[in-house]
């Protein structure tokens, strides 16, 4: 249809073709109006988001990096009690916030748990997701139905799935330590030890994230053109050589986009850690985001220190992206 | 064997080589798939089948599949706590969210899609970064400017701080999403003198609909189950949203499972209907901007 109205205007459409063109650009002009001509509908189009996204997050932003750089705390923000206001007495530090952030053994404990935490989980997510992905590729029965089934953990809210693992780990009432028992063998301590609280909150973030690996790498396994795996097997490749090969390198453009998402949400993912085990034993579990909060939102309030997290945080994910997309753009990729 | 199930299954497994396969091979492919869908169904059956036990069913040692089904946990969490009070507040907050969001989002994409202008590769970091702020970092400023504005524990206020982060993840989606749609629409649009806004308007966007419903969907369940921003600025419990009020059902006094269970299974129900209808389109939207640029 589209195709049809080319057809149709192009050939008698003179006049439509130079007021279009006189669209793009009202100038026409003098080098600048021209610029400005040719480009001010693009602009147009991106102020909405560029005015919200410098409002609701460069001013935050501005302001975290201000308070970042003080010390502030509940105890010496500005406040009103009634009817009397308290001045903030808060004050400039520098950068005496990040060095002490980077000495802390804590943030450097956090730091590396976060590390590992989203290492591990984006590798078992994809790993995982891959390997279902290509089971479900192949001619099978009862295929959709496996597919439902395997989908289902996307499909509950993540804040749902948080409680019922917190449930399943119960070491009184979980169901784990039921089976355990049932078979014999002595309760796990699934949310009180440090180290089996850590291998929890990587089993519940595998099972929430899998889903949707699983669904991106199918989608990406169908594209790659079936002729390429014939030519292949003429050629007398082995199954690991077609995978090699063939499926890996097909999968690319997909698995390029999913693992760095699922990078930053793992990175970020706050719902998980906050509500299964809320960063503890002790702190145990506390991945830089979760910490964070924890610093602005219990106890005195440490905004200065919250603020200094945060930005760290972003620091290495910003750092992570350019590199990861400098990686891509070798490799052939648009911007 | 025969090939009954996924009649998408039926064409890549003509191109994939013999359909014959070693009963060996079968039991392990089948046994695999089913100890992954026991593994992912495993929870959620779990969650069902507590919610149907006696309120206090939970609070023993002995556990046991069925123990006198039930519906009272799903009747006490109806009528005696403000769960419907809650799902209407996060239906409220993750609507508004979604309409704003798509809306403001929806040109942004367009014209980063369609143009190559000064300041594009700018906008297009900016949406990449913006989409991973941590929370920590946002969340003390806009509590305080929040808190400046008098919008703590209201919905505007709220929904604010979703827009942070549904927007830019909108515009990313929807640039995806019109990648897809062919160019030449616009150039007809034009050429049949339409002015260019126009033609995003009229032409481009009704074409755009299954991209801007997925990333409707999209923000829409991500302001539905947010967690941080909910727990921080809604303090009276008349304004939870759903992720904040099923937290007081758990507290580290008193954990009352079978109330949880209830409402998670009450969420959780027509969230998965909606998601399994449209997952297939989730993921093709997510994924459409990596693959065609």
């Amino acid at each position: 249809m589209a195709a049809q109205a080319v057809d149709g205007t192009v050939a008698g459409g003179g006049p439509a073709r130079d007021q279009a063109a006189l669209h793009r650009r009202p100038g026409g002009q003098g080098p600048v109006r021209r610029f400005i001509g040719r480009h001010w509908y693009a602009w147009a189009l991106t102020a909405p988001v560029v005015i919200v996204t410098l409002v609701l997050v460069g001013y935050p932003l501005v302001r975290g990096v201000y308070l970042s750089l003080t010390d502030a705390t509940e105890a010496n923000v500005g406040r009103t009690i009634g009817m009397n206001v308290i001045p903030s007495t808060y004050e400039f530090v520098g950068l005496k916030n990040y060095t002490a952030a980077l000495a802390d053994p804590e943030f450097l404990a956090t730091l590396g748990w976060t590390v590992l935490w989203t290492a591990v989980c984006v590798t078992l997510h994809y790993g995982l997701g891959l390997g279902l992905a290509i089971l479900l590729n192949r001619p099978l029965r009862f295929r959709s139905f496996y597919r439902v089934l395997l989908v289902l953990p996307w499909a509950v809210p993540a804040f749902v799935s948080a409680f019922i693992w917190r449930y399943i780990f119960s070491a009184k009432y979980g169901v784990l330590n039921a089976m355990l028992n049932a078979a014999g063998l002595p309760a796990v301590a699934w949310l009180d030890d440090p180290a089996v609280a850590k291998i929890s909150v990587i089993v519940v973030n595998v099972w929430l994230g899998v889903p949707f690996m699983m669904l991106a790498v199918l989608g990406g396994l169908q594209a790659i053109p079936g002729e390429l795996y014939e030519a292949a097997s003429m050629d007398g490749a082995t199954p690991w050589q077609r995978f090699r090969y063939i499926t890996l390198p097909g999968l690319r453009p997909v698995a390029s986009t999913v693992v760095l998402l699922g990078t930053i949400w793992t990175f970020n993912q706050f719902a998980v850690i906050f509500l299964v085990t809320g960063g503890g034993p002790g702190t145990s579990t506390q991945i830089l985001v979760t910490n964070a909060y924890r610093l602005a939102f219990t106890g005195i309030r440490d905004y200065a220190g919250s603020a200094t997290w945060g930005l760290l945080i972003l620091l290495i994910l910003s750092a992570m992206t350019v590199i990861y997309r400098r990686a891509l753009r070798r490799t052939g990729e648009a911007w | 064997m025969t090939i009954a199930a996924g009649p998408a299954g039926v064409g890549r497994a003509k191109q994939k080589g013999p359909k014959g396969r070693s009963t060996a091979a079968s039991i392990a492919l089948h046994g695999t798939l089913a100890v992954a869908s026991l593994i992912a169904v495993f929870p959620v059956v779990w969650l069902l089948l507590t919610s149907i036990k006696p309120r206090n069913a939970w609070d023993s040692a002995t556990v046991t599949l069925f123990d006198h089904p039930n519906l009272g946990n799903y009747a006490f969490v109806l009528s005696q706590t403000k769960f419907l009070r809650w799902l209407v507040n996060t239906l409220i907050v993750a609507g508004a969210t979604t309409v704003i969001g798509v809306l403001l989002a929806a040109s942004t994409g367009y014209a980063v899609s369609r143009f190559r202008f000064p300041g594009f590769r700018s906008v297009m970091w900016m949406l990449l970064i913006t989409q991973m702020f941590p929370v920590a970092i946002l969340i003390v400023p806009l509590y305080n400017l929040m808190a400046g504005l008098g919008l703590i524990n209201t919905f505007p206020g709220l929904m604010i701080a979703y827009l942070t982060t549904a927007v830019p993840f909108c515009a990313w989606m929807l640039k995806g999403y019109f990648d897809t749609i062919p160019v030449q629409i616009d150039e007809a649009g034009q050429v049949d003198g339409l002015t260019p806004f126009g033609t995003f308007w009229r032409l481009v966007l009704p074409l755009a609909k299954p991209g801007l419903a997925v990333a409707a969907f999209y923000s829409f369940i991500t302001a539905w189950a947010e967690v941080a921003y909910a727990t921080t600025f809604m303090t009276g419990d008349e304004s939870y949203t759903l992720a904040v009020g099923m937290q007081s059902f758990v507290s580290e006094y008193r954990a009352e499972w079978g109330y949880m269970t209830a409402s998670a299974v009450l969420i959780a129900i027509p969230a998965a209907v909606v998601f399994l209808l449209v997952q297939r389109h989730l993921v093709t939207g997510l994924t459409a901007g990596a693959t065609k640029s």
